[in-house]
């Protein structure tokens, strides 16, 4: 058992199942269930929240491998054990997991119709989330993984926008085949090394010709997660038609598990085809950033818009992880925090408005500063996050990413960075779309600044955002060791010669 | 070892059943049907758990041999055989097709399948696949004055006939040219490899149990005989019979053939391949869910076909494994196409479901459990089933074969979609009766035991994996 002497991963997995079954099974008239849906799928998400806490300040970052570990034994047959356990890595994505649920649970307040299978999937979903990003093996971890697309296809197609059935079965299509690839990947891989331990498989040897093929597979499948230009097509529709809840945690959660699956397992178990492909990733990684960015720019949605911004940023964390650099890696795992954080802010600030009942058109919307000073601060404040200010966090990912690129290659800096200005343009856009120009419409001046629930679901993100940003090595001094230890390895398996004379020379 | 304590099942089933039919026949005036049910469904219970405590034997001079796979493919057919008769009771009533046979019809194809799956030579095994056969040919055309039933039951019958036919002319090859009909004679003759006669006789065996199994090309008959066969007999074919047809097979091909691997594997994976291509591609454009149905049980049996292509204990056990949880998920579908009635009548079509969600959360959701399940997406059961099936087939070197199920699994998993799409996102509203108790406890439990299974694996595997050794020996 682990250091707590308790399965207490297990318990944050689950104990959000208990809450979707409870919300699932409550009686009464539907107005009152409602209520008491919401309220109970609030409380359970916070109880976890207040476990992942614990978990934090029961961690040990000077520790690279797995902590809290849970094994036990499952698939007897065919050799596949029940493993769970954090790192640095996985620690900060599971807390940004547990963070954004209670609020897109907040958020979630205009849901008016089957409001407890709402919350249910809601639940469900947190559950799959923190388990993937739990799971230390490769079969569980493959599990949870796909277990994710059951709940969101429904919050997609059941409460999304017009045209819902489109964009859920797309998600759930794209994703569906691109995993189904990963799962031969991995049967491969469990074939040549007899285990699907991830700890394991990280540390073994796989030729170096068959590396090529595992790493397409997996391209296909945590690319289409991570909305890697030119599999992003889903992702718009996705974000664009899901309701406010689902679209928070699509962008800010599940867009992380295509660059978690890249560093949990593209870059350590397939060193060599990880150089090969450096190339083409970083490619991809540049493309996003500047084409994404001149398509944002001409989108008339705001959620779409934003949905843009989001592959663009995803560009930059794939630089990031393909310069196997400390910095570079870490550079992309805390953009991956910031921008979830981030991303979250802005959806809630587009939910503010289509709850006001207007539409998300840029065209329709205007002036709204002069009524909603409040709101006006939040949205622009988020939208400079995203910009990457300093003093924000997003500034701290993006200069990270930066600095470790510049040591791989200089135009990929040079371009991955000019995403940053594009950025600029973009966002400032948006900003004087929706906060400044005149009114279009004399509606628009009738509406209410926030509420207390939406300050309820603004005001954490936009302190985290602060503190992520003005003092970011209360995040990165537990990435430190396991990025370490992971670039040794990456570099080590390229050349074993200057491992062993690193190591000689500690 | 002539324990005859060892056809205590069989004979439960068959006295039982000669027992109630003659009930049936002296109360001729009151209608007991739902009595003459129960006791079949208590016969089968009997006979289930009988069943597990029985010694192993070889019995009659080696005609029939009892083992832990008989035993556990055995419990599979109780099982579809009593859900299928829980299913038939409301059912059939409300269709006015309540006969009191129909039970009995039931246990006595039972009695065929329990007496084919322990066959250990061609003629014990020809008289039990007849006697499963004959019996449901009347049962496919139970509803005698709906003309879909009695197209249903006579094409079933033609159909069923030819295969029957094939089967035992490809048994009276294999005797002319080996001498003997025994499995265990057989196998000892095929040690050294098998001329062209034999290998003839042996192929038409296999096409006579792909027939019985629907698996492509010789699938013809399923669609047609699903949709034509009261709802509540097409449970029973989806479940029993293809567990039986599947058992009959695993242990045909492992035990007398076991030594021509390398002449049947190309054909088994030819008829693996080409039922998960025609199950994936062909439902896609139904509109009636139990031909969905249908195409969907072709291509299971092409995924539960991949584990006998590799010809290993693994292998065998990967396809027992899968038909468990192939006829869990079955037959909670059909407890759902069942419930599906509007104003007191049955309705098919998958438009029908529009809006379920919204009316039948209950009923909705375990309806999408069952065809994410089938769609092999996790956690859900139908996802272990596969994973199994392609870690074997993948382990045995087969990787062409893998990737032609993993591709046909995205395929079809695009028309299980397209039910939950029109139950979750399609704006309707269905106006479905109440469903009975005994189906709403179907779906219950079979929508619990594949959402569960992923947290208990290990008790099906073990007993999977012990059944196949006890096949191969």
């Amino acid at each position: 058992m682990n250091q707590l002497g308790f399965p207490i991963l297990s318990l944050i997995t689950y104990l959000p199942l208990l809450g979707a079954f409870v919300v699932a099974t409550l009686r009464g008239d539907d107005e009152k269930v409602a209520g008491k849906a919401r309220c109970v799928a609030f409380v359970f998400s916070l109880v976890v929240l207040v476990l992942g806490v614990y978990v934090w300040t029961q961690f040990n970052p000077a520790m690279a491998g797995y902590q809290f570990v849970e094994v036990m034994p499952w698939l007897s047959g065919i050799n596949v054990e029940y493993r769970m356990g954090v790192d640095g890595i996985s620690l900060f994505l599971i807390m940004l997991t547990l963070v954004l649920t209670p609020i897109a649970i907040l958020a979630g307040h205009g849901i008016k119709t089957r409001v407890r299978s709402f919350f249910a999937a809601m639940l469900l979903l947190e559950a799959m989330t923190i388990g993937m990003f739990a799971a230390t093996d490769f079969v569980l971890f493959y599990v949870f993984f796909e277990a994710v697309l059951l709940p969101m296809y429904l919050i997609i197609g059941v409460w999304g926008g017009e045209k819902r059935v489109y964009a859920a079965v797309k998600f759930f299509v794209f994703t569906l085949a691109g995993s189904l690839f990963m799962l031969l990947a991995v049967v491969w891989i469990w074939r040549h090394l007899g285990t699907t331990d991830i700890a394991v498989m990280t540390h073994s040897a796989i030729p170096a010709n068959a590396q090529m093929w595992l790493f397409l597979a997996f391209l296909a499948a945590f690319g289409v997660k991570a909305a890697v230009w030119p599999l992003h097509t889903w992702l718009p529709d996705a974000y664009g038609e899901a309701p406010v809840p689902g679209t928070i945690m699509l962008a800010a959660v599940l867009s992380k598990m295509g660059a978690y699956g890249f560093l949990r397992f593209a870059l350590p178990m397939l060193p060599q085809a990880s150089i090969t492909f450096e190339p083409l990733m970083f490619v991809l990684g540049v493309v996003a950033v500047i084409y994404i960015s001149y398509v944002a720019l001409a989108q008339t949605d705001m959620k779409r818009m934003i949905a843009y911004s989001s592959v663009a940023h995803m560009g930059v964390i794939i630089i990031g992880l393909f310069t196997f650099t400390v910095e570079g890696i870490e550079g992309a795992l805390f953009q991956m925090l910031s921008h979830g954080i981030v991303i979250a802010g802005l959806f809630i600030c587009a939910g503010i408005i289509t709850a006001r009942g207007e539409t998300l058109s840029l065209k329709n919307l205007g002036g709204l500063a002069v009524n909603m000073p409040v709101f006006a601060t939040a949205l622009m404040f988020f939208t400079l996050a995203n910009m990457g200010l300093p003093g924000t966090s997003g500034f701290i990912g993006e200069i990270l990413v930066i600095v470790g690129a510049l040591k791989v290659n200089f135009w990929v800096s040079l371009l991955g960075g000019a995403g940053m200005v594009l950025g600029v343009t973009y966002s400032l856009m948006l900003v004087r779309a929706v906060l400044f120009d005149k009114y279009t419409r004399p509606e628009l001046a009738q509406l209410k600044d926030l509420t207390r629930r939406e300050y309820a679901m603004l005001l954490p993100l936009a302190v985290l955002v602060m503190w992520l940003g003005v003092y970011p090595s209360s995040f990165t001094h537990a990435f430190d060791a396991p990025i370490t230890a992971m670039v040794q390895a990456h570099i080590a398996a390229l050349n074993p010669h200057t491992a062993l004379a690193m190591v000689t020379a500690k | 070892m002539n324990n005859f304590y060892s056809l205590l099942p069989a004979l439960f089933l068959g006295v039982g059943g000669m027992a109630l039919l003659l009930l049936g026949v002296l109360a001729k005036k009151t209608d007991t049907t739902a009595g003459i049910t129960s006791g079949a469904i208590v016969l089968l219970i009997m006979a289930t758990a009988v069943n597990w405590v029985v010694p192993d034997a070889l019995l009659f001079g080696g005609l029939l041999k009892t083992s832990l796979f008989t035993r556990y493919t055995d419990t599979l057919v109780y099982l579809g055989a009593i859900v299928a008769l829980i299913l038939s009771l409301d059912y059939n009533k409300r269709e006015q097709i309540a006969r009191f046979e129909y039970p009995i019809l039931v246990l006595f194809a039972v009695l065929g399948m329990i007496v084919m799956i322990s066959a250990a030579d061609m003629m014990s095994l020809y008289i039990g696949f007849e006697l499963q056969s004959l019996a449901l040919y009347i049962c496919a055309a139970l509803a005698r004055d709906s003309v879909r039933s009695t197209e249903a039951g006579l094409k079933y019958f033609v159909l069923g006939a030819l295969a029957s036919g094939l089967l035992l002319y490809g048994i009276s090859l294999v005797y002319g040219f080996a001498g003997t009909t025994n499995f265990a004679a057989l196998a000892n003759v095929f040690q050294q490899g098998a001329g062209a006669g034999t290998i003839a006789g042996a192929v038409f065996v296999l096409v006579g149990l792909a027939f019985k199994i629907s698996a492509a090309p010789f699938h013809m008959w399923a669609p047609d005989v699903y949709e034509g066969a009261p709802t509540s007999v097409t449970a029973l074919f989806a479940t029993a019979p293809k567990a039986a047809a599947m058992a009959l097979l695993l242990s045909v091909m492992a035990g007398p053939f076991g030594h021509l691997t390398g002449q049947w594997e190309m054909l088994i994976q030819i008829l693996a391949v080409l039922s998960m291509i025609i199950g994936a591609l062909a439902a896609i454009g139904q509109s009636n869910i139990k031909r969905l149905l249908a195409y969907s049980s072709i291509g299971h049996m092409g995924y539960a076909l991949m584990g006998l292509a590799t010809g290993s204990v693994a292998g065998i056990q990967a396809s027992l494994i899968y038909i468990a949880i192939y006829v869990v998920m079955s037959f909670g579908a059909f407890a759902c196409v069942i419930a599906m009635r509007r104003n007191g009548q049955a309705v098919e079509r998958i438009s029908d479901l529009a809006g379920l969600a919204a009316e039948h959360p209950g009923f909705a959701f375990a309806f999408a459990v069952f065809m994410w399940s089938m769609a092999g997406i996790p956690p859900l059961a139908g996802f272990f089933s596969k994973l199994y099936v392609f870690y074997t087939a993948f382990n045995a070197g087969y990787d062409t074969l893998t990737i032609i199920a993993i591709i046909t699994s995205v395929i079809s998993a695009f028309y299980y979609l397209r039910v939950i799409k029109v139950m979750y996102f399609d704006k309707g509203t269905p106006g479905f009766d109440r469903a009975s108790a005994g189906v709403s406890l179907v779906m219950a439990l079979g929508a619990f035991a594949v959402i569960f299974f992923v947290a208990i694996p290990g008790p099906l595997m073990a007993m999977a994996g012990a059944a196949a050794k006890a096949l191969m020996g």
